[in-house]
């Protein structure tokens, strides 16, 4: 079940990345030479077995933390908008979406 | 004193100790080592009033006593570290300039050990990648055949410490980013156990895979720098592990007599190249004149690592990189119609073929009808590979094989078919999958010593051995790759244009 262009369209858009048309076709090519090799894991049995998201939980119980909802940080506004591409009166700028 | 970039780093040490040299004098000779070698491609930012400034306190600190054992030592980090003082890219567009408003808790460690930061490292883009042509600031050419690639993704760490720009360097590995470059560049690197180090202000590519580690000259020194390196960081990252920071120096010095050394069958079939597999074995036979006994054992599932981890990964990283969206920080579009299409520009212009691909891949499988077939049906998959590696624990102590099926190839080799190279992964990344200490030490030479050869180098191509550890037993490794680099010298040896 090789994917068609029509699908790349779809991911390229809930990635949202643009793809130019020679680009689209590549990865078309790419992707599906992908999912060849991915092929033979639709053949193991998995019956019984629990997805392991954190590897440590092989051998011991994994709980991920979570801190103490306390405040940490300074306000440290500054610094961090420096980097941003667009910032007006410390508040990031994104093209008009509510008309 | 012109040999100072071929010393061990206790050697450095103790030459600053007795005042042999100053913090200072040792970060200028790295430094015009990297202003004479820029052509290979290794350094992505330097910043010599920074460097020697933190060459200077380290000096104070010298003065006052201070043992500190990595006190004014000049060391690099992979661009992949954020950091105050440096730009950070990733080795991506999309982050050109940009400037992190704190410092990985990495390189806060090991700048709080008194180490003196050169620079940043060249990688491949995101960390994805194993030749770092994927970087977006340009190749990084091996030392050894600069026709070549150093591996990756770490790969301006493994030429940085192979062509002695510094001391050592640290890199990060998801599927195998520390231990492909540093088989390839005849250097030696650690991968710890999953959680062992902080991710915190490592920019992150596969958050269930990434781990920090050192890469350096010897396994002595690889020791040093992952002792300061890992640690808890409970509050700055969930999957940080509580354990107390280590020693990982302690147990260099054992024998490692009676040793049983795990050798899968899986790791020494067809795919694996001859020159590889003569210098492999002749080194398993040096352990096993040093004691050790050699156990044949079986990872049953090694070839199903490449689907798994190449599903597992490109999710993560689809969900990971969602955050470059042109808004908070990084590369925004110039022209666009809406914030959708800025976004959607933002993304096309500043990633590269393989961000975007890993991109396309994780949306793709994380979609909705295609969730459980592929990335459930590979987290199973993944317990499975973890149990095999627990069973085959049972029966010995530590597992070697190769880190890669060949050596270090040309560069444009395998850029036009992104499968061949997930492929040349193979031996990497079960133990990444299972978040087992992995790392590889240099053991021999391919291509043009073996006139049989089958890349057809014209010169002496380093192999590598990988040495995978059970859970927290990174002391063991570097305890087993010491004792087999006090009875060697392919960790001493260096490219002929290093002199």
């Amino acid at each position: 079940m090789a994917l068609q262009p029509s699908d790349i369209d779809r991911i390229a858009n809930l990635a949202r990345l643009e793809l130019r048309s020679g680009e689209a076709e590549r990865m078309l090519g790419s992707l599906n030479a992908f999912f060849d090799i991915v092929e033979q894991m639709k053949a193991v049995d998995t019956t019984g077995i629990e997805p392991l998201a954190h590897p440590i939980a092989v051998i011991q119980d994994i709980q991920l933390r979570l801190r103490a909802d306390v405040v940490s940080e300074s306000n440290n506004r500054e610094a961090n908008q420096k980097s941003a591409p667009s910032v007006e009166r410390g508040l990031f700028l994104v093209p008009k979406v509510i008309e | 004193m012109n040999d100072l970039h071929l010393q061990s780093l206790s050697g450095l040490r103790g030459m600053l100790s007795k005042k042999e040299l100053s913090a200072p004098e040792l970060a200028q000779h790295f430094l015009n080592r990297i202003k004479a070698n820029t052509h290979l491609g290794a350094f992505l930012a330097t910043d010599e009033a920074i460097t020697l400034r933190q060459a200077a306190v380290a000096q104070k600190r010298i003065d006052a006593g201070d043992a500190a054992p990595l006190l004014g030592l000049p060391i690099a980090h992979k661009d992949i570290f954020v950091t105050k003082d440096w730009p950070t890219t990733a080795g991506s567009k999309i982050l050109h300039d940009y400037r992190s408003p704190f410092d990985s808790t990495v390189v806060s460690n090991l700048a709080g050990e008194g180490a003196v930061c050169l620079g940043k490292l060249n990688c491949d883009e995101f960390a994805m990648g194993s030749t770092n042509e994927n970087s977006a600031y340009g190749k990084a050419l091996n030392p050894w055949d600069t026709s070549r690639i150093p591996g990756g993704s770490s790969g301006g760490s493994a030429v940085a410490v192979a062509a002695g720009l510094a001391a050592a360097a640290t890199g990060t590995d998801t599927g195998g980013s520390i231990r492909q470059p540093a088989a390839f560049c005849g250097i030696t690197g650690i991968k710890p156990t999953y959680g062992r180090a902080s991710r915190y202000g490592m920019v992150a590519f596969a958050s269930s895979l990434d781990q920090a580690g050192p890469m350096a000259r010897s396994a002595e020194d690889c020791a040093l720098l992952l002792s300061a390196m890992c640690g808890p960081d409970l509050d700055r990252d969930s999957t940080s592990l509580d354990m107390p920071a280590e020693d990982y120096s302690r147990d260099l010095a054992k024998p490692i007599q009676s040793l049983r050394i795990g050798i899968p069958k899986e790791f020494f079939g067809e795919g694996l190249s001859n020159d590889v597999r003569s210098a492999i074995d002749i080194a398993l036979k040096e352990l096993e004149k040093l004691g050790c006994k050699l156990i044949p054992i079986s990872l049953p599932r090694t070839e199903l690592s490449i689907p798994v981890y190449y599903i597992i990964a490109p999710a993560e990283a689809s969900s990971n990189l969602s955050r470059f969206d042109g808004v908070k920080f990084g590369h925004r579009a110039e022209k666009f119609t809406d914030l959708s299409d800025m976004y959607k520009k933002t993304r096309a212009e500043g990633f590269g073929d393989e961000a975007k691909r890993r991109i396309m891949i994780g949306a793709y499988v994380l979609s909705h009808g295609y969730y459980d077939a592929y990335y459930l049906q590979a987290q199973k998959i993944r317990r499975m590979i973890s149990d095999d590696f627990q069973q085959a624990f049972n029966e010995c102590d530590v597992i070697a094989g190769p880190v890669a099926p060949t050596v270090a190839w040309k560069i444009g080799e395998k850029s036009d078919d992104p499968v061949a190279n997930y492929l040349a992964d193979i031996f990497t990344l079960p133990a990444s999958l299972a978040g087992l200490p992995g790392m590889s030490l240099p053991v021999g030479f391919g291509a043009a010593s073996m006139p049989s050869s089958d890349t057809g180098t014209d010169k002496p191509m380093p192999v590598g051995m990988q040495l995978i550890g059970n859970y927290f037993k990174e002391a063991q490794l570097l305890n087993v790759a010491h004792q087999y680099q006090q009875a060697t010298d392919f960790h001493a040896r260096r490219p002929e244009a290093v002199s």
